[in-house]
């Protein structure tokens, strides 16, 4: 029994690892849907742009500064990934989806396909990023460090992914609840031609709604390739861009703290999918069929999601 | 307005040029080379691209001694090559292409398992040999009498490691982390999981992980509680060093085992020295003292800047090398084209012919069912180097 529990606590410390990065990347999905009612597809490739962009800084400071990995090149990296990908989510708003702001859904929607696989292809180009896979260096002093509590491994470099995550969700929480700009994006969220004639400045908000929503996949992206430091390839963006789009619906589309939840939520069915599927006769690689079946439950049972609000439509 | 008009234009010239740059790297188009044309296709890019780019130097590092020579029958031969990606689907697409527009007379690839079996029917519809220097798994050269391969399969190669985990490390229980996105994968666990069993051991935790798998933390804490003496892991080398660091991290101390999906320098970059000790078998071992071997070695470093050739090279070289054997066994073909279907046919009479052909990867025979029979060598990791370890011959491994 208490291995049992053991074994358990144990997966919910995984499982909240790979929920952080989950997380990150559906509050974007979320944040663009909240004021355009978009669902940008090309997020999962931004994500992936600051994993390269994180990667591709580490390497070069250790190469040109002898330096050794320390809290000040995670900090830098983990800086240069959010502003990369902030300022690449405004391009991707203002070339491909303002000009068609006022075309009917579909249009914004195909080109949010469009925009993904240009990205992807143009990343995987020779002389861009290439398409071989790569790994980061460690952001971080020290290889495999861990720390045992009452038995129950905790990495380091999890512990900095987890607690990296909160503090962003808590700063966007502060923005999004606490600032002018941030009520300003709730009115447009609300709605938009209304906001505009208190004088929102929508385009503004849209703007640095991408801009956020684009920084945070950019720190998902650099914790990834940072902490987690799996092999990265310019496709890779493509399954937990799919997956956190799930968490953000399972959550409630355009909804900030149920898009967080919902990314946790995803990390831990994922991880117990794999531990626990087996003993019911489901492989272990099912944890990706389980991010659609959620998603088909979801739109079966509550469309809405675990937080969103039944919206009117409007005659 | 002006500014406006300027970001229309350029959202309309941005994909357009994307278009452009991506159809300019594809190597396509030109007209089809002269002479005698052999279709290569593989992984020149993508995740699995140092299979293709090896294999590709193998190959033409046979094909620049062969025209040094005088070419075969008189003639000088060209290869021409198309990048799959490592994509199935891409594949099947490019093999289509060489038979169909670029007239091959033979086709070499590819490396892994899953795009041999997409490829592979199309040669075998076309009537056009083809030699897989490297794909394993054994359905491949089931898909008709056209496929041959010039590496031995699965079956085996799980076997050599089953065999070596209980004989040379001494291991009673085991357990298995597959990809089931690869055929390869799953191949080498089927045989691993068979031949263990059947010498006695018992197999405690067998765990799998998909293409989109972020980490491998859970698989590897279930493989952690049933406590293995060994860890068998035949994936390829871009998820096999993060599943060695996680392993050491989550607490598996024991060594992990692999097969020649391995095989790769890019591996030591992953796993950032988690994989110290550990094993995995190949289809042959860069330290062999044979002068053969030792000349291959050599005249590759000289031709890529100092680079050790790895086995998907000497595959490559050794799969080249049969083909042009066979090409010129089979002669110069009477009316003078190389891709007819009664010349194809000679062609692969003449390949399947082969027998203890001396190539740098060991005496090759081609058997009955078109596979290699030849050893295998087991290599251990030790500081970023593959030492050799023991070489394994078919008939140690119960079937």
């Amino acid at each position: 029994m208490q291995d049992q529990l053991h074994h358990f606590l144990q997966q919910l410390v995984f499982g909240l690892g790979v929920g952080s990065i989950y997380a990150l990347i559906a509050l974007g999905y979320t944040m663009v849907y909240g004021v355009l009612r978009l669902i940008n597809f090309a997020h999962g490739d931004v994500y992936m742009v600051g994993a390269y962009i994180s990667l591709l800084l580490a390497r070069y400071i250790y190469a040109h500064h002898a330096g050794s990995p320390s809290g000040e090149v995670f900090a830098i990296c983990l800086v240069a990934s959010m502003l990369g990908c902030g300022i690449l989510g405004v391009v991707i708003e203002r070339l491909a989806y303002r000009p068609l702001r006022k075309a009917p859904r579909l249009a914004s929607l195909i080109t949010a396909i469009g925009v993904s696989l240009l990205i992807e292809n143009f990343c995987n180009l020779p002389g861009v990023f290439g398409s071989s896979p790569q790994t980061s260096p460690n952001l971080l002093p020290g290889n495999h460090v861990a720390y045992t509590v009452q038995g129950i491994v905790i990495e380091r470099n999890y512990l900095v992914l987890f607690v990296a995550t909160l503090i962003l969700l808590v700063t966007l929480w502060y923005v999004v609840t606490r600032t002018r700009l941030g009520r300003a994006m709730r009115a447009v969220s609300f709605d938009n031609d209304a906001a505009s004639l208190m004088g929102v400045n929508t385009n503004a908000v849209i703007t640095f709604t991408f801009f956020v929503g684009s920084a945070l996949a950019g720190a998902a992206g650099c914790l990834f390739s940072g902490m987690v430091q799996n092999s990265i390839f310019p496709y890779f963006g493509i399954m937990p861009g799919v997956k956190a789009f799930v968490a953000a619906v399972l959550g409630g589309i355009g909804n900030i703290p149920g898009a967080a939840v919902g990314g946790f939520l995803m990390g831990l069915a994922e991880v117990l999918v794999v531990s626990y599927g087996p003993r019911f006769h489901i492989p272990p690689t099912y944890s990706d069929a389980m991010a659609f079946a959620i998603l088909i439950v979801v739109l079966l049972v509550k469309p809405t999601g675990l937080f969103g609000k039944g919206v009117v439509e409007k005659v | 307005m002006i500014l406006s008009r300027f970001v229309k234009t350029a959202a309309f010239a941005l994909p357009l040029l994307a278009i452009t740059l991506i159809s300019a790297g594809c190597n396509g188009g030109g007209p089809a080379p002269s002479g005698i044309v052999i279709g290569e296709y593989g992984a020149m890019t993508g995740e699995e691209a140092t299979f293709g780019t090896s294999t590709d130097k193998g190959v033409q590092m046979a094909i620049t001694e062969a025209n040094a020579k005088g070419g075969v029958n008189g003639e000088k031969v060209a290869v021409k090559l198309y990048d799959d990606q490592g994509i199935p689907d891409q594949a099947k697409t490019v093999v289509t292409k060489l038979i169909q527009q670029d007239g091959v007379c033979a086709v070499i690839g590819e490396v892994a398992s899953s795009n041999s079996l997409q490829a592979a029917p199309e040669c075998q519809k076309s009537k056009v040999p083809m030699i897989t220097p490297a794909s394993t798994n054994a359905k491949v050269t089931q898909q008709g009498d056209y496929i041959f391969r010039t590496c031995f399969i699965d079956p085996f190669q799980g076997g050599v490691m089953a065999s070596f985990a209980m004989h040379n490390l001494k291991a009673k229980t085991a357990a298995v982390l597959t990809d089931s996105s690869q055929d390869y994968s799953k191949g080498l666990a089927a045989a691993f999981k068979a031949t263990f069993t059947k010498m006695g051991g018992k197999i405690v935790a067998d765990e799998a992980y998909g293409k989109g798998a972020l980490d491998y933390h859970s698989q590897l804490s279930t493989i952690k509680a049933a406590n293995p003496d060994v860890l068998f892991v035949p994936g390829y080398y871009n998820n096999v060093g993060a599943i060695g660091r996680t392993a050491r991290s989550v607490g598996v101390k024991v060594p992990l085992l692999g097969g020649d999906g391995w095989d790769s320098d890019k591996l030591f970059e992953g796993a950032a020295g988690s994989l110290e000790g550990c094993y995995f078998s190949n289809h042959y071992s860069i330290q062999n003292t044979d002068p053969k071997v030792q000349a291959f070695v050599a005249q590759y470093k000289k031709d890529n800047a100092g680079e050790s050739p790895d086995a998907m090279a000497a595959l490559g070289y050794d799969a080249t090398r049969i083909l042009l054997a066979a090409l010129a066994k089979a002669g110069k073909p009477a009316d003078g084209s190389y891709t007819s279907d009664a010349y194809r046919a000679k062609l692969r009479d003449a390949i399947a012919a082969t027998k203890d052909f001396d190539g740098v990867t060991g005496k090759i025979t081609l058997g009955a069912d078109r596979n290699a029979i030849k050893p295998a060598v087991v290599l251990e990791i030790k500081g970023n180097e593959r030492k050799y370890v023991s070489t394994v011959k078919p008939e140690e491994i119960p079937t």
